[in-house]
């Protein structure tokens, strides 16, 4: 492979030149979310660790763009051991650095292994997922609830248990809240639930639909699709309850807001002179403004990355769906998977998206950069409108 | 903002100086993992706090809800689905389809509506539930609001007849309940519908 043969040379050419490791980890800094598309993972091979701990190691190494290889082409080594508790050393295999070199206690295996990793990428100046949970909605029969799992699937917990319709959840800053939409009263309706203080109250309960609740980066507010006013538009509410302002006014149906980061604006589906596309739309209301996707077709379900720079989103054509992704800017669109409702995670790299699975849907890890995809452990039922915990 | 930055940036340094050579010499002890995890127990809600509608006051300073642009009629009326008993056959063969993508109600589907508005003339105590179906084709986002849409094109439809805009509420069910579960343009032709329910007041 010739990339192996380039970084061979250019790491053959940092060690005769002794760059100290501080250098090539200060330069890590600068790699936030993703740099570009279309890149090689890089390669690591792994070493010593057995079962459940080396299945996590390598779950998480994959899904954040790393690729497992021979000691001989690996970029890094890692190594340990997991008889008890996890002990972990990573290494450049040109350079010689030693970057993590810890035993760990507590908790359990699986997340010491998880830990382990993120150390890992925090020696290369990045910020790795393993501590983080997803929300999703599972139906199984006529009915679906909202369960949290950890991002791997794991540990998937049921946070409702109606025994109705509850869907599209949404977490709020601090992810200790979780809004979503349940048919449980008859209507469709938004409730927000605290998970720590286990209370919830309906706070959007307008005749008509309740939909696609997207709470902001500050927490302050709630974007969501109500029907109340006789057509389908995206309304934003304080969530202390006395302002509501109606940002669309259109025949049209829009669907399926994002904020972006700095809160300054929301992203949506929507349809304007015959054109599905995605708008943005500034918080406090204004005159929307399409974000070309150019190259693909019918774009729905807008997520805006943490880091701000890219839109990621769901092309629905002929026959199935594609996650597809778009400087936040817009402009030239590129296809990564078959797959719909992709939802960042807080490293604005990975992104958790439901992808068919015979006749119902599954959960499945995109690492943007490489398209590299795993899928995280099912419940039983069919998953989908997946929400990473930011 | 720059001498921040390089501060960071040099305060980076130093430490890594530090730790990265650090690291290099010496074994470091067990690492104790005691990050708080905020366990869920399965369905618990100790409490269920009462409805209230984000943006309702008193004051009524909300943006209004008949929109002199569109002509949409705000819904807010006298039937809700949780004070209503739901009569699903009075006129389930009335139910409306629509094209692919669409919310228009097509010429052909005039008698069905017409129907109904005779339906709501001749009953005046009812209420009516439109629901708006689609097919399995868009995503679940999509078609939550498309099916929102076409119940709510149903709904303007019956209003321009003389049908009280309060008597008639609006539910989507996006693609959830596809009354054919074929995959093919006569299976999805099926789904995408609107239903009308008739509604009694509890």
């Amino acid at each position: 492979m010739n990339y192996r043969l380039v970084l061979t040379v250019i790491g053959l050419a940092l060690g005769s030149l002794s760059l100290p490791a501080q250098s090539a980890a200060v330069s890590g800094f600068t790699i936030t979310g993703i740099s570009g598309l279309n890149q090689s993972p890089i390669p690591v091979n792994l070493s010593g660790f057995t079962g459940e701990a080396l299945e996590v190691i390598q779950f998480d190494l994959v899904v954040q763009g790393f690729s497992l290889t021979s000691a001989d082409s690996a970029q890094y080594l890692l190594s340990g051991s997991n008889g008890g508790n996890l002990v972990g050393r990573a290494q450049d295999r040109i350079n010689k650095n030693v970057l993590v070199n810890k035993s760990y206690s507590g908790a359990n295996l699986r997340r010491q292994a998880h830990q382990f990793v993120d150390d890992f990428l925090a020696a290369l100046g990045r910020n790795g997922i393993g501590n983080t949970r997803i929300a999703f909605s599972n139906a199984s029969g006529s009915n679906s609830e909202i369960y949290v799992a950890n991002f791997d699937g794991s540990d998937a917990a049921p946070v409702t248990q109606d025994n109705s319709t509850a869907i599209s959840p949404a977490w709020a800053p601090g992810n200790q809240a979780l809004c979503y939409t349940s048919y449980r009263s008859g209507g469709a309706w938004i409730y927000l639930q605290n998970l720590a203080a286990r209370q919830r109250k309906a706070i959007a309960s307008y005749p008509g639909s309740n939909f696609s609740p997207a709470v902001s980066p500050d927490g302050n507010r709630i974007a969501m699709i109500l029907s109340k006013s006789g057509t389908v538009d995206l309304y934003v509410a304080n969530l202390n309850g006395n302002v509501l302002n109606r940002l669309t006014q259109s025949r049209e149906d829009e669907s399926s807001p994002c904020w972006s980061p700095d809160g300054q604006w929301i992203c949506y589906a929507g349809k304007i002179n015959e054109a599905r596309a995605l708008y943005k739309i500034h918080s406090d209301g204004g005159k929307p403004q399409r974000i070309p996707t150019s190259g693909v077709l019918n774009p729905t379900e807008p997520d805006w990355s943490p880091d701000g720079k890219w839109i990621i989103f769901t092309q629905q054509r002929r026959g199935g769906f594609d996650i597809c992704i778009v400087p936040s800017t817009g402009g030239s669109a590129t296809v990564l998977v078959e797959g719909e409702d992709p939802s960042w995670a807080p490293n604005s790299r990975t992104v958790v998206y439901t992808r068919r699975s015979g006749r119902g849907n599954q959960l499945s890890l995109l690492d943007v950069p490489t398209k590299q995809t795993k899928t995280i452990t099912r419940i039983s039922g069919s998953s989908s409108q997946p929400s990473w915990a930011k | 903002m720059k001498a921040v930055k390089l501060t960071s940036l040099l305060a980076a340094v130093l430490a890594l100086t530090l730790f990265g050579t650090g690291c290099q010499k010496r074994v470091i002890g067990p690492t104790p993992i005691n990050k708080p995890e905020t366990r869920i127990r399965p369905g618990e809600i100790h409490n269920e706090l009462p409805p209230f509608n984000l943006g309702d006051t008193s004051s009524g300073v909300n943006s209004p809800d008949w929109d002199p642009n569109t002509g949409a009629h705000a819904q807010s009326g006298k039937f809700s689905l949780d004070n209503s008993t739901q009569d699903r056959a009075a006129l389930a063969i009335h139910t409306v389809h629509f094209d692919f993508d669409s919310s228009v109600v097509r010429s052909n589907e005039r008698g069905n509506v017409d129907a109904v508005a005779d339906y709501m003339r001749n009953n005046s105590a009812v209420g009516l539930l439109i629901e708006g179906h689609c097919d399995e084709r868009g995503t679940d986002g999509y078609n939550d609001a498309l099916g929102e849409r076409r119940a709510s094109a149903l709904r303007e439809t019956l209003i321009s007849q003389g049908i009280a805009a309060d008597r008639i509420i609006t539910q989507s069910w996006g693609k959830r309940r596809p009354v054919d579960l074929g995959q093919n343009e006569a299976a999805w032709a099926k789904n995408r519908r609107g239903e009308f329910v008739v509604l009694h007041a509890r």
